[in-house]
């Protein structure tokens, strides 16, 4: 790791240290935690998964072991705008798949990466719940529904 | 207090705020304040009305006149033609109509067959004000059941209302309850399942969005019933609002006593604490979302110990969705009876189902059990877009089945659902029109066991994978007979071998496509044709020799460049070279292109 790591950043390693101290006598707040450093940090390096294995006294082998088992935490660092388009049944059924490819040909990326500029990463979710306005993606906190693969030009262009 | 002579309510639901309505919010404040009348008029966020295909939703009362798809454009005629000078604003409304009086929303196809129980207060109230639960009969339940009720009568009247759970299996109620009690121990616990996970569901959501409260009132009668002082809601970190919504209403029931230390002054305390998923498919599962609450990864354990004897911690346990926990305080307060009077013999109430996919009118419904799929949708879901046929509905997700358009006339009850080969499930409804493949379908879902299986037991492992395999080579055109036969195996040893719901229930999607689609897994494996299009690898595009003026406008259109011919003759495509993107059919402007 070079100087410039994200994990020696003082400023969140204390906010980090501050979340991990209050809840480490609370019963099963690993999760938790991992939900607070992964805002604090934009996903979960090695670095991070190894002072919250020391902070909390739980084996890093365990940290690890439920950082890859659910699918909101991340190993790689995600884009400045964070592409997820929902590919549930009724957004599927709607052509979501037709959307998503349109996205990887104009990102020229594929899912679960991040643009080489780390400006927009891709992602495809599960149901987001907004299956009325299927097919539905979201870039950031925005949502955007009723799309059509035509659409996807016009929505990286706002960013 | 503070009257008003009308009511605006703006949906605050999931579904609105992605169509806007958080703008429409700010909109009204203003343009009530510019006609001087933001004191005569009261806007309210409120939770989801169901139609969110027509969203934002904006309702006004007293005359409740529904909005839809309404723009901060129109917003200012809204004030000043309906609430300056009471004229409604017709072309805004679900169906536009000249008679007034019939505008009531309540009155239109989307809701005359619908039975609000569980979403009751959704679209009613202000689901972050406890007062607008409370004037509503809110915790009037608790109330009862604390000063009234010995523990055992609150068993006794969910065991006769006979209400079955609604986030799957259908187990009864009444008796995960009953077990619990009997459970001895120093420490109990009460768990809420709001890790809505099937896609296509959204209930669940919806109900926390907008009658939060419902669900803590439930749960604290849950805890009085078992003898547990602790609650745990495990919410999916999906869900930002519902998660917000929850818990400002644990603040402020903390903060009236009806939750906390000593409820309604007798010696029952109960606590409430938000526990958040982080998306896994299998914390839907009971024991795995208990194990994921403990903060370990979400695998399932092996039953029995049943919860109600080792859940959480390894304490008793119950655990119940939070659409069963809605109906929980209506059931209370107005008797088993009144209840066991909704519905059919064996499935007594209502389920909501979040109808999607291939129809008119996607959103929630709520129905009483026993209603026929027809009604769910032609009366209230207004059929099927663009005059395509009907072909088949999915319900119970990832674990359930097809019903298939001849069966389009069974009532919707748990077990005519598990006869036909489907299932309840949490009540995801997807529709699907002629254009959709059910090969694919069945894949799409295994895809996404595959990816959602914990990885624990190896039929789950793979099993699914092997069956994922076999379609996809199915739906490439190399699948052979013998592989249906796999299929057929594989289905059988994974629903009798693998450890929990999931693996158990994962080739539903499979068997009910192949019970009642068997003829399009042969044309994909032995006529090497998709009949709903929809299977790239088995598609030729053609051009239609009689009907090709010779334009070349498809040739220029082929980013393969693969059509050829000479201007004002017939146009042909080599299909050696083509990619199957569409784009020559899209551009055709004779229709003289097709795919088969």
């Amino acid at each position: 790791m070079g100087n410039n790591c994200e994990c020696c950043n003082d400023e969140k390693l204390a906010k980090l240290q501050a979340i991990i101290a209050e809840s480490k006598d609370q019963q099963g707040s690993l999760i938790h935690v991992l939900h607070e450093a992964q805002l604090i940090y934009g996903y979960l390096p090695i670095e991070v998964q190894k002072v919250i294995a020391e902070g909390m006294n739980i084996p890093l082998a365990e940290v690890y072991g439920v950082v890859t088992f659910y699918a909101q935490f991340s190993l790689k660092p995600k884009g400045e705008y964070k592409i997820s388009i929902c590919l549930g049944t009724a957004c599927y059924v709607k052509g979501a798949d037709l959307v998503l490819d349109k996205f990887k040909e104009q990102l020229k990326i594929e899912v679960g990466d991040c643009t080489e500029d780390g400006k927009f990463s891709l992602d495809a979710c599960r149901c987001i719940g907004a299956c009325g306005l299927a097919p539905v993606l979201t870039v950031n906190s925005d949502v955007y529904g009723r799309l059509v693969p035509e659409d996807v030009p016009g929505i990286l262009a706002k960013y | 207090m503070q009257y008003y002579r009308s009511h605006v309510l703006v949906c605050a639901g999931t579904g609105c705020t992605s169509s806007g309505s958080a703008v429409l919010f700010d909109e009204f404040e203003q343009r009530l304040k510019d006609a001087g009348i933001e004191n005569e008029v009261k806007i309210v966020k409120t939770g989801c009305f169901g139609l969110c295909a027509e969203g934002p939703i904006v309702v006004v009362y007293p005359e409740g006149a529904m909005y839809c798809r309404v723009t901060k454009e129109d917003v200012q005629e809204i004030v000043l033609e309906h609430l300056v000078k009471g004229r409604i604003v017709n072309r805004l409304l679900e169906k536009p109509t000249e008679v007034v009086e019939k505008t009531d929303a309540q009155e239109s196809d989307f809701f005359k067959k619908q039975m609000r129980v569980a979403l009751r207060n959704c679209g009613r109230i202000n689901p972050e004000n406890i007062d607008e639960y409370i004037a509503y009969d809110g915790y009037a339940a608790l109330g009862k059941v604390v000063t009234e009720m010995t523990p055992e009568d609150v068993i006794n009247v969910m065991l006769d209302s006979g209400i079955r759970g609604r986030g799957g299996a259908g187990f009864p109620t009444g008796r995960k309850w009953d077990f619990a009690r009997k459970s001895v121990s120093d420490k109990k616990y009460v768990c809420c399942n709001a890790d809505e996970g099937d896609p296509g569901a959204f209930m669940d959501r919806s109900i926390l969005e907008g009658d939060p409260h419902v669900v803590l009132e439930a749960m604290a009668i849950a805890g009085y019933a078992i003898g547990s002082d602790q609650g745990y809601i495990y919410v999916r970190a999906e869900y930002p609002i519902a998660v917000e919504r929850l818990q400002i209403a644990i603040n402020q029931a903390k903060e009236y006593g009806l939750l906390g230390k000593n409820i309604f002054g007798t010696d029952f305390s109960f606590d409430i604490e938000l526990r958040l998923g982080a998306g896994a498919f299998v914390c839907g599962e009971e024991t795995a979302l208990m194990t994921s609450i403990e903060g370990h990864r979400g695998e399932p354990r092996p039953r029995p110990p049943f919860p109600a004897v080792k859940g959480l911690f390894q304490k008793p346990t119950i655990l119940n969705n939070v659409e069963t926990y809605a109906n929980v305080p209506q059931i209370l307060l107005n008797g088993a009876d009144w209840f066991k009077g909704i519905g059919s013999e064996r499935s007594r109430g209502t389920k909501v189902f979040a109808v999607g996919g291939k129809i008119k009118n996607t959103g929630l419904v709520e129905i009483p059990m026993g209603t026929p799929l027809r009604d769910i949708i032609y009366d209230i879901g207004g059929g099927i877009p663009n005059g395509k046929k009907f072909k088949a509905a999915q319900t119970g997700g990832p674990s359930g089945g097809c019903i298939p358009a001849s069966l389009i006339d069974t009532p919707i009850e748990y077990d005519t659902l598990i006869e036909i080969g489907s299932m309840m499930g949490s009540g995801g409804l997807i529709v699907m029109d002629e254009d959709t493949c059910m090969v694919d379908i069945a894949k799409f879902f295994l895809a996404f066991t595959v990816e959602e299986s914990c990885g624990k037991c190896p039929p789950c492992r793979i099993g699914t994978k092997r069956m994922y395999d076999i379609l996809d080579k199915i739906t490439k055109g190399k699948g052979e007979l013998k592989d249906i036969d796999d299929l057929y195996e594989l289905a059988e040893a994974i629903k009798t071998s693998a450890l929990c719901g999931l693996g158990q229930t994962a080739p539903n999607p499979v068997l009910s496509t192949l019970r009642y689609f068997k003829d399009e897994y042969i044309a994909h494996v032995v006529d090497k044709k998709c009949p709903a299009g929809v299977c790239k690898d088995l598609l030729q595009y053609k051009i239609v020799a009689e009907k090709c003026k010779g334009c070349s406008l498809c040739a220029r259109k082929c980013p393969a460049n693969c059509i050829h011919g000479e201007v004002k003759s017939p146009f042909v495509i080599d299909n050696s070279k083509c990619l199957k993107c569409g784009a020559c059919m899209e551009s055709c402007k004779f229709g003289a292109i097709i795919k088969e």
